[in-house]
């Protein structure tokens, strides 16, 4: 029935190429959200009327932010070439995609996470800066905690965009569903093999969805 | 004891400069409940802010404990503002934290230890009456219940001055009861110094010792609450201490009493502390052949005793 459906379907290639895609995923998704909430941090706290207003380190970051943000994905790929090969030590594979992924990913995130920031409750930091609090205790038990629900959520729809992104790193030779999809499948006219990897990623997508949709509401006490 | 001097705030914007505080000076003693009432926009707002620095003043002294908290630096701004409690209208609590948590905040921000902080919020959580409520997060507690968490946060260091910013202002009036009633007894049981700023005269009648009026940033009117009752000076305090009696002041519907008659008298009268506790009037018409006819009267508990008006018609001979 299987062999039926999808003749040139290789199972053993596909799990490879399924833990790679995870692979990719995870690991950048986590860089992204250390690098994000940095990013966003920075963004949130160098604003006006915030902890350490300062309007050239604002405009600053901003502007790296919006760059980032602004090239395409595939294109950021071939920029960092020489970036890459410098730090992996290779251009191919899936570690080769990881700092494209959280470069490409993290920006987006940053911003994401400002926007979470916005909307913690001024009178929350107001009441945490009369008790005497420093600033890393108002960062780390006050902005953060408080942001946490809007923070998961926009990781989650980070990482299904890192999910996309992933395919794409593998139409250059990263590995993974892309990869297999485009080599195994499309090159050679085995459209089975393209649909199954659909499949797979559609599955996967709907695996972060949902953790990130329960992890939510789980930190949600509002 | 804490004493303010010519405390000032200028806002400066592009095309105005506005003087929300100005030139304002007060002393409170240790152990007093200091309100300081007006309408907003008179500034009451700006200037508890001003006593913990949540807005840095533009001139005067703040003097805590010996100590200048207007010229204060940074860092012992922060170890000063440990001991200066503050409970607010909209709470501000952590939603992300359950009671428990939240009153143990400020402890963990004073770095005591997690021992130590177990015993003291226990002991807050008994003292503002949310007992088996410790997990229950603050969505799960209704306004006054919030408040009360509020002011266990607030005053989880041992402060020695708590000040209340409209903390009363988003509760229904019963609620507003037990959270003064709250007030007052903490102030009792620990001697601590409050000041609380309201547009409600009747929560400077139930519970403060004086009072200050505010308008357009200045101190129109200060002293004792019964003083300020009975001779409002001011246009502002006199509307003020409407509020409370609000008949007293419809003059037409009394008008409809007042008669001609050469042999009577409408007369108001004012009951201070425990004069009104006695039965005066029975008493003038015993001894005076007189007869007496009540009009109108109101009466209401305060700090410093009881304080009630009353409108009588005295019908008699004159002499």
């Amino acid at each position: 029935m299987f062999n039926d459906i999808f003749p040139n379907v290789q199972m053993d290639q596909m799990w490879v190429a399924t833990y790679e895609t995870f692979y990719m995923t995870i690991i950048s998704v986590i860089g992204t959200f250390i690098l994000g909430i940095l990013l966003g941090l920075l963004l949130y706290l160098t604003n006006r009327g915030n902890l350490w207003q300062n309007s050239i380190i604002n405009s600053i970051t901003a502007s790296v932010v919006n760059v980032f943000r602004a090239i395409p994905f595939i294109i950021l790929i071939l920029l960092l070439f020489p970036f890459t090969d410098f730090l992996v030590g290779t251009i191919r594979g899936p570690n080769a995609a990881l700092p494209a992924l959280i470069i490409g990913a993290a920006p987006f995130y940053a911003r994401l996470v400002e926007i979470a920031l916005k909307e913690v409750d001024k009178g929350v930091i107001e009441a945490a800066q009369a008790m005497g609090a420093k600033a890393h205790t108002i960062i780390f038990k006050v902005l953060l905690p408080e942001s946490m629900p809007a923070l998961i959520s926009g990781i989650t729809v980070t990482a299904i965009a890192l999910i996309s992104y992933t395919a794409m790193a593998g139409v250059i030779g990263a590995g993974g569903l892309g990869d297999l999809a485009y080599m195994q499948g499309f090159q050679r006219r085995n459209f089975d093999v393209v649909f199954l990897c659909t499949i797979f990623i559609v599955v996967i997508v709907f695996i972060f969805q949902f953790l990130g949709d329960w992890s939510s509401r789980k930190v949600d006490h509002r | 004891m804490i004493s303010i001097k010519n405390l000032s705030k200028v806002f400066k914007t592009k095309d105005q400069t506005v003087n929300a505080v100005d030139d304002v000076s007060i002393d409170i003693p240790k152990g007093e409940i200091f309100g300081v009432i007006g309408y907003s926009g008179a500034g009451k707002s700006t200037f508890i802010r001003l006593i913990n620095r949540l807005e840095d003043p533009s001139e005067g002294e703040i003097i805590l404990d010996d100590q200048d908290i207007a010229a204060l630096k940074k860092e012992p701004l922060r170890k000063k503002r440990q001991k200066i409690g503050m409970i607010f209208q909209h709470f501000n609590l952590l939603w992300s934290r359950t009671v428990f948590e939240n009153i143990a905040f400020p402890l963990e921000i004073a770095g005591v230890q997690k021992n130590d902080r177990e015993e003291k919020v226990q002991e807050l959580i008994e003292l503002v009456g949310l007992k088996g409520r410790e997990n229950s997060y603050p969505s799960q507690l209704s306004g006054g219940q919030k408040q009360r968490v509020g002011i266990a946060r607030a005053l989880a260091n041992d402060p020695t001055v708590l000040l209340c910013d409209e903390a009363t202002s988003a509760l229904d009036p019963e609620t507003t009861d037990d959270i003064l009633d709250l007030l007052v007894s903490i102030n009792e049981k620990l001697n601590l110094t409050i000041i609380l700023i309201t547009h409600e005269m009747h929560v400077i009648q139930k519970v403060c010792h004086r009072v200050a009026v505010m308008e357009q940033g200045q101190v129109v009117e200060q002293g004792e609450v019964l003083n300020v009752f009975v001779k409002p000076q001011s246009k502002t305090t006199k509307r003020f201490v409407q509020q409370l009696s609000p008949l007293e002041h419809q003059i037409d519907r009394l008008d409809e009493f007042i008669t001609d008659d050469e042999q009577s008298e409408v007369v108001k009268l004012h009951f201070i502390g425990n004069n009104a506790k006695r039965a005066l009037i029975s008493e003038v018409s015993k001894q005076l052949d007189v007869a007496i006819n009540i009009l109108q009267g109101s009466i209401s508990p305060t700090q410093e005793g009881a304080y009630g008006t009353l409108y009588v018609e005295i019908k008699g001979e004159r002499t």
